[in-house]
């Protein structure tokens, strides 16, 4: 599945994420922002996953489910595109 | 900056209280500018408005008959002051006393007193009670709003609407009634303070946003800048609040000034429904924000700006403005010595 972040949505190197077409902020972890920096230009959530599993000690199923739900906090906090 | 023009401007909405007036904001743009060397004159209907007690701010201050004095009474009072102080522009700061200064406008023109202030049809274009029709005219979405002038009135238009619904006064005030008792106690507290009609208006479940904006009377909107409130007072005033990047807002405000020709300063009030995502008028005020501020700090300093139209002054339209800029608002006990409040007091100056 293909997805990308909204365009202007600023992340910085702490965790902290702007919309700044509705004003809404958000804290994320070191691995948060990088997900969300992949997600900067349209990108597949295996492709996501296969980087995850390459930089930490996680095996494939629960990298999906993690990353399943943080995709969908995303879009529950309105920062990924239609 | 050198060479700053001197200029002698008066300000009225000195209440810097829990629900502020927009004064001290404007007056704090007003002091940053860097064209002019500001005297500021304030305009004072209560002898208790913080403003008149900010020394740092308020160069002179004036109290002045309320709006329901009447005209005659106004002329007269900014008469007398004009003869002291040599008033070059006034910023009219609340709703309720705008009709008031449209009617004073050729007669304050004659004393050399200048104002970008709408007039009288724009003014009543966008009254709450007129939201429908205005709506309809500049192809807007507006939640249904009925007016009612008597408890009769409000119980039958009631049955039109579903629960919950704002019950909003026709200048100030706007509260959520979950069921008719709520309305009704609404409609008396309301009414008791500001006055019929009250405005009955559907319930938009969604996010609030504002935009500040300046329009030059001609149809050019001079700056604008849009803001979400990021936090609210127990009465719905915005204590927090951070500007944002909407074109669809800023838009949405460029069509109405463009269209009505508006002069002066003003702010949006829009709802963007969680549902549909669609923008809702929810009302325009005629004047600017007690968030003005904001707009300074985003790099347009809208009520510098206000003052050179008024005086005609060249004046290019801004564009740009920062995004992610905050405002948080805080208390601040004055130590104030009693002489002032006693010289406002007994002479209406100080």
């Amino acid at each position: 599945m293909f997805m990308k972040l909204k365009k202007n949505i600023a992340i910085s190197e702490s965790g902290f994420v702007f919309n700044p077409e509705i004003g809404t902020s958000f804290t994320t972890n070191s691995l948060g922002v990088a997900i969300l920096k992949q997600l900067k230009t349209k990108t597949s959530t295996e492709e996501i996953t296969s980087s995850i599993i390459k930089s930490y000690d996680v095996d494939s199923i629960t990298c999906e489910k993690d990353l399943e739900d943080f995709i969908r906090i995303l879009e529950q906090f309105n920062l990924i595109e239609d | 900056m050198k060479n700053k023009k001197d200029i002698t401007v008066a300000v009225t909405g000195l209440n810097a209280i829990d629900s502020p007036g927009p004064g001290v904001a404007v007056i704090r743009g007003l002091k940053e500018s860097d064209f002019y060397n500001v005297k500021i004159v304030g305009l004072a209907y209560e002898i208790l408005e913080p403003g008149i007690y900010m020394d740092e701010l308020v160069d002179k201050v004036y109290q002045i008959p309320i709006p329901s004095s009447g005209f005659d009474a106004m002329l007269e009072r900014l008469t007398y002051i004009q003869a002291k102080e040599k008033i070059d522009v006034i910023i009219p700061n609340f709703d309720a006393e705008l009709m008031t200064f449209i009617k004073l406008k050729p007669h304050l023109n004659k004393i050399g007193i200048h104002l970008l202030i709408p007039t009288k049809e724009q003014f009543e274009e966008r009254l709450k009670g007129n939201l429908n029709e205005f709506g309809k005219k500049h192809d807007i979405k507006v939640p249904q709003s009925e007016s009612v002038y008597s408890i009769n009135e409000l119980e039958d238009a009631l049955e039109e609407f579903d629960y919950p619904v704002v019950i909003k006064g026709k200048f100030y005030d706007a509260y959520v009634a979950h069921s008719i008792n709520d309305a009704k106690d609404y409609f008396f507290k309301i009414s008791a303070k500001w006055g019929a009609p009250i405005i009955i208006q559907e319930f938009i479940k969604g996010h609030e946003f504002n935009v500040t904006a300046l329009g030059d009377g001609k149809g050019v909107m001079m700056g604008a800048v849009p803001m979400r409130k990021t936090f609210l007072t127990d009465k719905g005033k915005a204590w927090a609040g951070i500007s944002i990047d909407d074109p669809k807002l800023l838009k949405m405000t460029n069509d109405f000034i463009t269209k009505s020709k508006w002069g002066g300063g003003l702010e949006i009030e829009l709802m963007k429904e969680d549902k549909s995502g669609d923008l809702f008028l929810l009302e325009i005020n005629p004047r600017f924000p007690a968030w003005v501020y904001l707009a300074v700090g985003c790099g347009q300093n809208h009520p510098e700006m206000l003052v050179k139209l008024a005086m005609n002054e060249e004046v290019k339209p801004l564009k740009k403005y920062d995004v992610g800029k905050m405002f948080i608002r805080y208390s601040y006990d004055m130590i104030c010595d009693l002489d002032k409040y006693e010289q406002i007091s007994i002479h209406g100056e100080v």
